[in-house]
């Protein structure tokens, strides 16, 4: 491989277990979110709109559709002759196999493919986030601060901040000190899980990493605190905009529910395009008595009914007389005539049947998993 | 047995233009955008992909930029291959010789035919709107053992613009080729699509060309359809020919149709595009949209009734679109109302302006106007 400046490499062999049912058959950066995309074209198209054209994607969890999904990179504009997509799961090697014990250990274990691509820095990515970012500008902050590391941070809610990994900086954007999901914070920039390392310096500590057997072997846990003990030179990065971690149902509805406001908090085309794999399906056909307000629908789909608030990806049916409602209806997913579906996430290959119900309420979302089928004598699926 | 890999497409892009005028600004007329998001080209070269065909010629127009913008490597057809795939074959312009008509064309790529190692040659009209499975056709040609096999549909109702009309015995033998304008109820019209042995096509194209003939369809076919076994084959799925504006016009209105829309793409086989990256259309709170059909990538805060919307297209509050069509980023600003209009791509109707055509002559503002 020609040598490369930036390497990107995503970590998205997580199970997203607080995603439920919703990833149970797949893996959570390749659950669908916004109407057709899925949560890991963020990352990706995010690399190819900066000019990243060397991307290794980490997986392990229920990783065939994903893998499925990426194909050659091509829908990223990633099919490259020299770099575009990498998948790497874990491998065996002479003395055994090893899964990722670790977001830190998913890296160490692909030292021989950074070492292939030759990197001067590696962009360290998570799956689970939905922005719009250039990392460009990061990239130069990096160079420019002549630093080891420099981590993404956000400014969150003071009354949120515990939830996060804070950093501690001084005026120069320098990080004196991290810590994890603080009581009392001192700062409210959360790290957003977005690391650029230097390539040697990455590598220095990953190796001693991976011979400590007490370690978690994660980036927030270990590496970065090793980091900072060492007085290496960290500095946050501050990005404005969007970011939404949509590790949880409500976390992952409310951010689809974002983009139906009349301004949506951030764009998906014009000149930062979220890129994704197209199905072949014409425009999705409204009916005659078909009543639509506040939502997004996708190609493919047939709407006959009512939807309102509502975020329809392609191939969906929506019967006559159906009520869809504050919901999110993932591809292919049939909603019979007379059904009602309100504050649901309802997934893939799903069958509402004529006349059932579907109720969650706002803070809690229901969920039908994937290729199930609610009927009506059943009675409905409440809340929970 | 004639299998799918022994079978060379070629889709012929030599459509007339001059009931379509409007549209044709530009591009060839297999180049109009069609239902939304395709162009009609995308229904033959996807019927061919569809069946298993992977060599696949197009017989390139005079103007042949928006063909080749569109299809550009054949990848969204999955056609940019290492072996075969699609190829282009450019129109001769000949000096000495400057007849019109599209045998020249064919003659002038002779060696290209001849190269290739596929002993089957289907050729295919580009203006034709259909999804079809060729399989059986060969199958078809097998069995009646016919020189060249023709495909044709039924017509229901009065049609006009030229037509050939096929006369076929019983057994689907076909008896007499015509050319007419108008045709009537329950007549055999040809769908442009011709299966022959390559052998046969070569000589039919040399052996014409040099007796002076230039029009394939003419002078190839129905002039010497006395001198070859012709057997015809009946699709009786969905067709429909675009050869003016009245008939485009008609046809996208026929996608409105929930059965054709289900016929034509939601089948097993798809129809392919050249892919562009739009977001989902975006309904506001103030939408009311009835028996339309939208293409990613718009933004409507108005009302829409019976209309197609291609990708990007926006349509301000208290605007009104009714039996329309428009295209690619059109903006229809607050207020305006547009009645049986065809909106060529990137036009900008104002606030307030009101624009109405005749229910069956369709009023058609050209690509980029400022109303």
């Amino acid at each position: 491989m020609r040598k490369t400046e930036c390497l990107a490499m995503i970590l998205a062999g997580g199970q997203g277990s607080r995603l439920g049912a919703l990833t149970k058959k797949i893996a959570k950066p390749a659950v669908p979110f916004g109407g057709k995309y899925r949560i890991i074209d963020f990352p990706l198209s995010n690399c190819a709109n900066s000019g990243i054209d060397k991307v290794g994607v980490l997986t392990q969890y229920r990783p065939l559709e994903l893998h499925n999904y990426l194909a050659s990179g091509s829908a990223w504009d990633l099919d490259k002759k020299e770099g575009g997509v990498f998948i790497l799961p874990p491998y065996a090697r002479e003395k055994g196999a090893d899964w990722y014990r670790g977001t830190a250990d998913a890296i160490y274990q692909n030292l021989n493919f950074i070492d292939l691509a030759d990197p001067d820095y590696v962009l360290i990515l998570s799956g689970d986030h939905i922005y719009t970012m250039d990392y460009s500008w990061m990239l130069e902050a990096h160079k420019r601060n002549k630093a080891d590391a420099t981590i993404g941070v956000i400014e969150v809610p003071w009354d949120e901040a515990p939830r996060f990994g804070i950093m501690n900086t001084d005026k120069t954007g320098r990080i004196e000190e991290f810590e994890e999901k603080p009581a009392k914070p001192k700062s409210n920039l959360a790290s957003m899980g977005i690391y650029i390392f230097s390539k040697d310096f990455l590598e220095k500590y990953l190796i001693e990493d991976a011979r400590d057997e007490t370690s978690a072997h994660d980036f927030g846990k270990n590496i970065i605190p090793k980091m900072l003990a060492d007085k290496a030179r960290l500095f946050s990065y501050a990005f404005e905009g969007y970011w939404k971690d949509v590790g949880t149902i409500e976390s992952l509805w409310q951010a689809n529910m974002d983009l139906l406001q009349d301004k949506p908090p951030f764009e998906l085309d014009g000149d930062w395009r979220i890129y994704s794999s197209n199905p072949s399906m014409p425009p999705h056909y409204v009916g005659p008595e078909a009543q639509i307000k506040s939502s997004m629908i996708s190609e493919g789909s047939m709407i006959l009914g009512t939807v309102e608030n509502s975020v329809i990806f392609p191939g969906v049916r929506i019967g006559k007389g159906a009520h869809v409602m504050n919901s999110v209806i993932m591809p292919s997913t049939v909603i019979a005539e007379g059904a009602t579906v309100d504050y649901a996430i309802v997934a893939q290959n799903c069958r509402i049947e004529s006349g059932a119900q579907v109720a969650g309420e706002p803070g809690a979302i229901t969920v039908v998993a994937e290729g199930e089928t609610v009927a009506a004598e059943a009675g409905s699926k409440q809340a929970g | 047995m004639i299998i799918v890999k022994d079978v060379m497409g070629i889709i012929n892009l030599q459509e007339e233009s001059k009931f379509i005028r409007e549209l044709t600004e530009g591009r060839n007329v297999e180049s109009i955008p069609f239902a939304g998001r395709y162009r009609l080209i995308d229904f033959a070269l996807s019927s061919m992909v569809n069946s298993g065909i992977s060599n696949v010629g197009i017989m390139l127009p005079n103007n042949p930029r928006s063909v080749l913008d569109h299809l550009r490597s054949g990848k969204d057809w999955d056609l940019a291959r290492r072996h075969e795939g699609l190829f282009y074959l450019p129109s001769a312009e000949d000096e000495d010789n400057p007849v019109k008509g599209d045998l020249k064309n064919f003659y002038h790529n002779l060696d290209f035919f001849e190269h290739h190692g596929q002993q089957y040659v289907l050729l295919a009209n580009g203006s034709f709107i259909y999804n079809m499975d060729f399989n059986e056709l060969l199958r078809f040609h097998q069995n009646t053992g016919a020189d060249v096999t023709l495909v044709y549909h039924m017509v229901s109702g009065e049609q006009q613009g030229r037509s050939v009309v096929i006369e076929t015995a019983e057994n689907g033998l076909v008896e007499d080729l015509a050319i007419r304008n108008t045709v009537y109820d329950g007549t055999k019209v040809s769908m442009g699509i011709v299966l022959m042995s390559k052998r046969l096509f070569t000589e039919i194209i040399r052996d014409s060309y040099e007796h002076g003939g230039l029009s394939f369809e003419l002078d190839a076919l129905v002039r010497k359809a006395k001198d070859y076994t012709i057997y015809a084959y009946e699709h009786d799925g969905y067709t429909s020919h675009v050869d003016s504006t009245s008939s485009y016009y008609q046809t996208s209105m026929d996608v409105l149709q929930p059965e054709v829309w289900e016929e034509l793409f939601m089948g097993e086989n798809s129809i392919y595009t050249k892919v562009k990256d739009a977001v989902p259309v975006q309904y506001k709170g103030t939408s009311e949209v009835n028996n339309s059909l939208l293409a990613n990538g718009c933004v409507v805060r108005g009302k829409v009734n019976n209309s197609i919307l291609f990708r990007g297209v926006k349509v301000g509050e208290g605007a009104t679109i009714k039996n329309s069509i428009i295209m690619e980023k059109c903006d229809i600003q607050d207020g305006a109302l547009i009645e049986n209009v065809i909106c060529d791509k990137n036009v900008i109707i104002t606030k307030e302006k009101w624009l109405k055509g005749a229910p069956n002559y369709p009023l058609i503002v050209k690509k980029n106007v400022v109303i």
